[in-house]
């Protein structure tokens, strides 16, 4: 079914594209949509193209894993609409026609400029489009059984196929569907979860019996551990520092494990966990067999006890009682986390591992950003949360589709229908991935599956259905960051900045070649990037375009001393200034498979240095370079 | 419909005024979404605290950003429309 339902909706779309590209013969209709699209269509579309991967897989999968912390992203994603809407919109519309390139240089003609926002707008929609490609693969592993690269392949191929039949307008309605049935079937699934109530043994509605972890006990004299059932042999002994933990190497029933050593009243106690061996001949062990279909990480998060109650109260909950339940000091969350080592024989071992967390500490920030840690840390939280503000508002994606309106009070009308649309998805954000927290659905290796795989608990039909709608986030994301990313290359670089004299169908045909080589990069970086959480990745598409594309903006809004050199330099030094920062962090370092104490950045998220410092560049430059006046 | 070309757009009497009352309103939430980050850097343990049905003060905050931008999106189209109006009937006065 969930195959069926798939196909019939890619099949859907593409019909969509191929007879809205016979319709489109104009640059206009290419690359704004004709300048037609009704307000309330597009501010649903906004939020299509805004509620992509990132949120619905991403912040999902965060918050089933680190709570509180996940939804943050969802605060910081809605709050930048506030810029978009009181700063940004109307003097967009009134800027520009086609690109973001298009409303900087409104005022200047300049070729420095042209280029340097259509290289920003190139750089940001490729980070943007990472993540999704990243999404798509983790998508089709369950849905259709076919390896991550597929996936992706499979939808760099359909995207450049609906960007290539017909740009902006069909990419416009794809999103208009996918949005208003994303945050419809997502309402359908938190309705689920509040019927289903609460349970410590979660059996995902009695498909997947819940399975209760082993304990050993053991004794330790000095660094020997002895476990006390017979037929139980301690093979190795790891002290993990990054983890602060100690793991046991098991030979139980003749198949090997790795087990937690954690001290409990006193005694030294042994926890089972689940582990992927990857062994010197590069042969994959999960929890100590072949890595199989039939052998693969078991589906894990429950609840542990519920208001201080081991047995939770039957029944449907409240939205509030369920909040409420969940953040209580005496609500108890078995969550699972990861750490990695190279065991005795050289193999690369990563543990899942079970930790009991607190309702209160769940619900408040501090699982996954250090906000009592040292001050390097706090900064790079503040610096993500101030990335998030003010990145919405500087994605080229997002700025093109103020010119698919008629009038700036349409740009305006349809910001405020996506902050309505995008505000409510993201407060079902925190109860998707709640949900998916403890109702044992998540994969512990992959967090982006945890809203399809919650739905899967509730059945098959919502399974695919939400599956299929998931796949389409990511078909209508990627077709907007194409259409925005190949505009920059054909309207800006070919057409304005090289002045390559093409007729209307000559940019159109530019506009299609320059979709296909950009999918065919995307396609490649998905693939490269495969296992990382796509919030993440996106949270840093967002510090690239705040300090790269927003103070080019708001500063030629509102600073008449703005000039051309000004905005250049302005946008060159944000946009390198974040690159470095990021390809030189720890989250960074980690994704090489380097070391991440031994980046020479000492925090992830560049936008508190970088957004200022593209500010004091376009501020001093534009001093440097004003116009002299005549005598 | 598709066919047409990006629609021109006239002057707007009312830009001004709908500039600066973008302005005043992004600062408004500005403060709010700011006292948010510094209570979650500076006093985390703060956020525990329940203050609504049961729902500790992180929640509420993080309901009340969304829900407070909606509002003032909702009041900013309102006022702009009111002055798009009033521009509109003027100007026509005028031309008479």
């Amino acid at each position: 079914m969930a195959i069926a339902i798939f196909v019939g909706f890619v099949l859907f779309v593409i019909g969509l594209s191929f007879y809205l590209g016979h319709r489109t013969k104009t640059s206009s209709g290419y690359y704004a949509a004709g300048g037609q699209i009704h307000w309330g269509v597009n501010g649903i579309a906004f939020a299509g193209d805004y509620l992509s991967a990132a949120s619905f897989l991403g912040i999902c999968g965060m918050i089933a894993t680190v709570g509180y912390d996940g939804f943050l992203y969802s605060i910081g994603y809605l709050a930048g609409w506030i810029v978009a809407l009181f700063v940004v919109a109307e003097p967009m519309k009134r800027l520009g026609k086609y690109t973001f390139t298009d409303a900087v240089d409104f005022k200047y003609n300049s070729r420095g400029i042209k280029l340097a926002a259509a290289l920003s707008t190139l750089v940001v929609s490729v980070c943007y489009l990472i993540p999704q490609m990243v999404g798509a693969g983790v998508l089709v592993q369950p849905l259709l059984g076919l390896p991550h690269h597929w996936g992706v392949i499979m939808v760099g191929v359909i995207v450049i196929t609906i960007v290539a039949t017909a740009g902006m307008a069909s990419t416009t309605y794809v999103q208009f569907l996918k949005g208003g049935l994303l945050i419809i079937f997502s309402l359908v699934l938190v309705i689920a979860v509040c019927v289903r109530g609460f349970n410590t043994r979660p059996d995902q509605g009695g498909q997947v019996p819940f399975r209760v972890n082993a304990k050993l006990t053991a004794s330790e004299s000095g660094d020997q551990l002895t476990v006390a059932e017979p037929g139980v042999r301690v093979l190795e002994v790891q002290k993990v520092a990054a983890a602060k933990a100690s793991f046991a190497r098991l030979e139980r029933n003749s198949r090997e494990g790795w087990w937690l050593v954690a001290a409990e009243d006193g005694r030294t106690v042994l926890h089972e966990t689940q582990s992927v061996v990857v062994m010197r001949d590069g042969v994959r062990q999960v929890n100590g067999a072949p890595e199989s279909k039939e052998n693969a990480l078991r589906q894990v998060g429950n609840m542990e006890q519920v208001c201080g109650q081991a047995e939770a109260p039957k029944g449907a909950v409240s939205p509030f009682a369920f909040l409420a339940a969940l953040s209580a000091k005496d609500t108890l969350i078995r969550r699972w986390k990861d750490t990695s080592f190279t065991d005795r024989d050289g193999s690369k071992v990563t543990v899942y591992y079970p930790v009991l967390t607190a309702g209160s500490q769940l619900l408040r920030p501090g699982m996954k950003f250090k906000v009592q840690g040292s001050f390097l840390d706090r900064l790079d939280f503040i610096s993500l949360m101030l990335a998030l503000f003010l990145g919405t508002a500087a994605l080229p994606h997002i700025l093109i589709r103020y010119y698919t309106v008629p009038s700036p009070a349409s740009a305006r009308k349809s910001t405020i229908v996506a902050i309505a649309a995008i505000g409510f998805f993201y407060v079902l954000t925190l109860f998707m991935g709640l949900g998916a927290m403890i109702n044992g659905v998540i994969n512990p290796a992959d967090s982006n599956m945890a809203a399809p795989l919650l739905a899967r608990s509730f059945g098959k039909a919502l399974f695919a259905i939400i599956s299929a709608i998931a796949f389409a986030t990511v078909l209508g994301t990627v077709s907007g960051l194409i259409v925005a990313a190949s505009g920059a290359v054909a309207h800006d670089l070919c057409d304005r900045y090289l002045k390559l004299r093409m007729d209307d169908r000559q940019k159109i045909m530019a506009g299609k070649i320059s979709a296909f080589v950009i999918g065919g990069v995307a396609i490649v970086l998905g693939i490269l990037f495969k296992g990382v959480n796509v919030t993440f990745l996106v949270g840093l598409a967002f510090a690239v375009a705040a300090s790269a594309n927003l103070p080019a903006l708001v500063m030629l809004i509102f600073w008449k001393k703005t000039t051309a050199r000004g905005i250049t330099v302005s946008i060159l030094t944000g946009m390198a200034a974040s690159l470095v920062l990021i390809l030189l962090s720890p989250d960074l370092y980690k994704i090489y498979g380097l070391d991440p104490t031994r980046a020479p950045v000492p925090f992830s998220n560049p936008g508190i240095f970088s957004i200022p410092l593209s500010f004091i560049s376009l501020v001093a430059v534009s001093l440097m370079t004003q116009p002299k006046r005549a005598a | 419909m598709l066919h047409a070309p990006a629609a021109p757009v006239g002057k707007d009497p009312a830009a001004a005024y709908k500039s600066r009352l973008g302005i005043w309103m992004f600062l408004c939430y500005l403060i709010i979404y700011v006292v948010f980050v510094a209570i979650n850097v500076g006093q985390p343990l703060l956020m525990e605290r329940v203050v609504w049905r049961g729902m500790n003060l992180a929640t509420v905050y993080g309901f009340a950003l969304i829900v407070i931008a909606l509002l003032q999106a909702l009041v900013y189209d309102l006022l702009c429309r009111s002055r798009e109006k009033t521009m509109e009937g003027t100007q026509q006065e005028g031309a008479k």
